[in-house]
């Protein structure tokens, strides 16, 4: 079955069996492999990709249902010139990771709550946070890190 | 395994109808964990997100229909004036699983523990559910017949959930091990019905079923008519009214020990969630 996906804004097309999930398409189809695959059943967050700009679990969606939607990745996060997005760039500063497998679902869920709430409070940012899962930080950093961003992104000082 | 992917509900309808055996998908959160883990593997799913008749709610008539399609993000964000339902809908998983995760879904896992259920049965919910051959319309209690069992035919969906609107305050609240991401241990919702005089209380996770706290409502709605709180919102309950409401909640349920706590840990868990909602929803009142 060929679906196709926009991708970062690129339109792709893979030829894929109806039972494999949008996860694997991104990784083992489409190259994409900054998507990670954790738990793949919906807990640790680590798949997290937008869909339609709202976040998702890539793990607990089939790829043919995502047919015709817009998808964003880890990958299209940075700017084509390689300019990390702020948020990036804010958990690097923040040293918001360690080993890094949880960093690209933590990355969408923060893009979607900071497309939503420029201002979150830490208290917002930890309540949006709930869904991804980080073994090495405890957290602190990647919290920090979303506010970093966020402060940036306003163009506060 | 075959993908349908229907634009409309006629179209729906139709496949469901050819293939009963296919599996009904929407976000996926509940079907879609079973598939991972190899404890189910349906033969044929039938994708339900892109069908505009599910995705939609609407004011009709006194009542209120809210279609199986709605997402909890969507609950959260169009209909904040109905408190219990959005604070049911916040405490579902994460974003990620508000995002995609449905009513229809709820409805359809029939899990004891779906957060939307208790809310559902506190409204006197009717649960709608349509085929090629028609439309037809089950209480939510003639609906969920036991634990991940529902009364839905084989060839039919389950187009949303209709109730009565109730005027007065009213809350969900439940208790598991972490305030995100949590298949709760006890739920309750409460609502004080203002025109009937009357208080409602539905359980979750604590029984087979959802279950109403039929004794303690009428105790309830007995007690606060006593204190003269329907015609006036200042006056109080004690708090040994309020504390003898929550052994009367706790004794609506019929617990298990499971993974997720003890019997006895849920019945205290009841006696707790329906004191403090009482105290809340005449707190509200008061303003």
């Amino acid at each position: 079955m060929d679906v196709t996906l926009s991708v970062n804004g690129v339109s792709r097309t893979a030829s894929v069996e109806p039972r494999i999930t949008l996860a694997d398409v991104l990784r083992d189809e489409l190259g994409l492999t900054g998507t990670h695959v954790g738990c793949e059943h919906g807990v640790c967050g680590a798949c997290t990709v937008l869909l339609d700009g709202r976040s998702v679990r890539s793990c607990l969606l089939f790829a043919v249902q995502a047919a015709g939607q817009e998808v964003t990745t880890v990958e299209g996060l940075a700017a084509a010139d390689g300019t990390l997005h702020p948020l990036q760039k804010a958990f690097h500063d923040a040293h918001g990771l360690q080993c890094g497998f949880c960093t690209p679902g933590f990355l969408m869920a923060a893009r979607e709550l900071l497309d939503e709430n420029p201002s979150p409070t830490e208290s917002e940012v930890r309540t949006w946070l709930s869904g991804n899962l980080c073994r090495c930080t405890g957290y602190q950093n990647i919290v920090d890190a979303v506010l970093l961003a966020a402060e940036r992104m306003r163009g506060a000082p | 395994m075959d993908v349908y992917l229907p634009r409309t509900l006629p179209e729906a309808l139709e496949l469901k109808a050819r293939h009963p055996e296919a599996m009904p998908i929407a976000g996926g959160t509940d079907v879609m964990v079973d598939i991972n883990f190899d404890r189910h593997r349906p033969t044929a799913l039938i994708d339900l997100t892109r069908i505009p008749e599910l995705a939609v709610w609407r004011r009709e008539d006194g009542h209120i229909f809210l279609g199986a399609g709605v997402t909890y993000t969507r609950i959260m964000q169009e209909l904040p004036g109905l408190r219990a339902w959005f604070q049911a809908a916040r405490t579902v998983g994460s974003p990620q699983i508000r995002n995609r995760a449905t009513v229809g879904g709820n409805l359809g896992t029939a899990s004891p523990a779906g957060d939307a259920l208790p809310v559902i049965a506190a409204h006197d919910g009717e649960v709608i559910m349509i085929s090629a051959r028609g439309e037809r319309s089950l209480a939510w209690h003639e609906f969920l017949v036991g634990v991940k069992r529902n009364a839905l035919h084989p060839d039919e969906l389950i187009a949303g959930v209709r109730w009565r609107t109730v005027r007065g305050p009213g809350s969900f609240s439940k208790i598991g091990t972490r305030n995100a991401m949590v298949i709760s241990m006890a739920g309750l919702c409460l609502l004080l019905d203002e025109e009937a005089r009357a208080v409602r209380v539905a359980l979750g996770s604590v029984a087979p079923t959802i279950v109403r706290a039929a004794e303690a409502e009428a105790f309830a709605a007995a007690e606060i008519a006593r204190a003269g709180a329907w015609d006036d919102p200042k006056a109080t309950l004690s708090e040994g009214t309020l504390a003898e409401f929550g052994e009367r909640v706790t004794g609506a349920a019929k617990p298990i020990d499971d993974i997720r706590g003890t019997a006895r840990y849920r019945r205290h868990a009841c006696v707790v969630l329906g004191r403090r909602a009482l105290a809340w929803a005449l707190a509200d009142r008061r303003g």
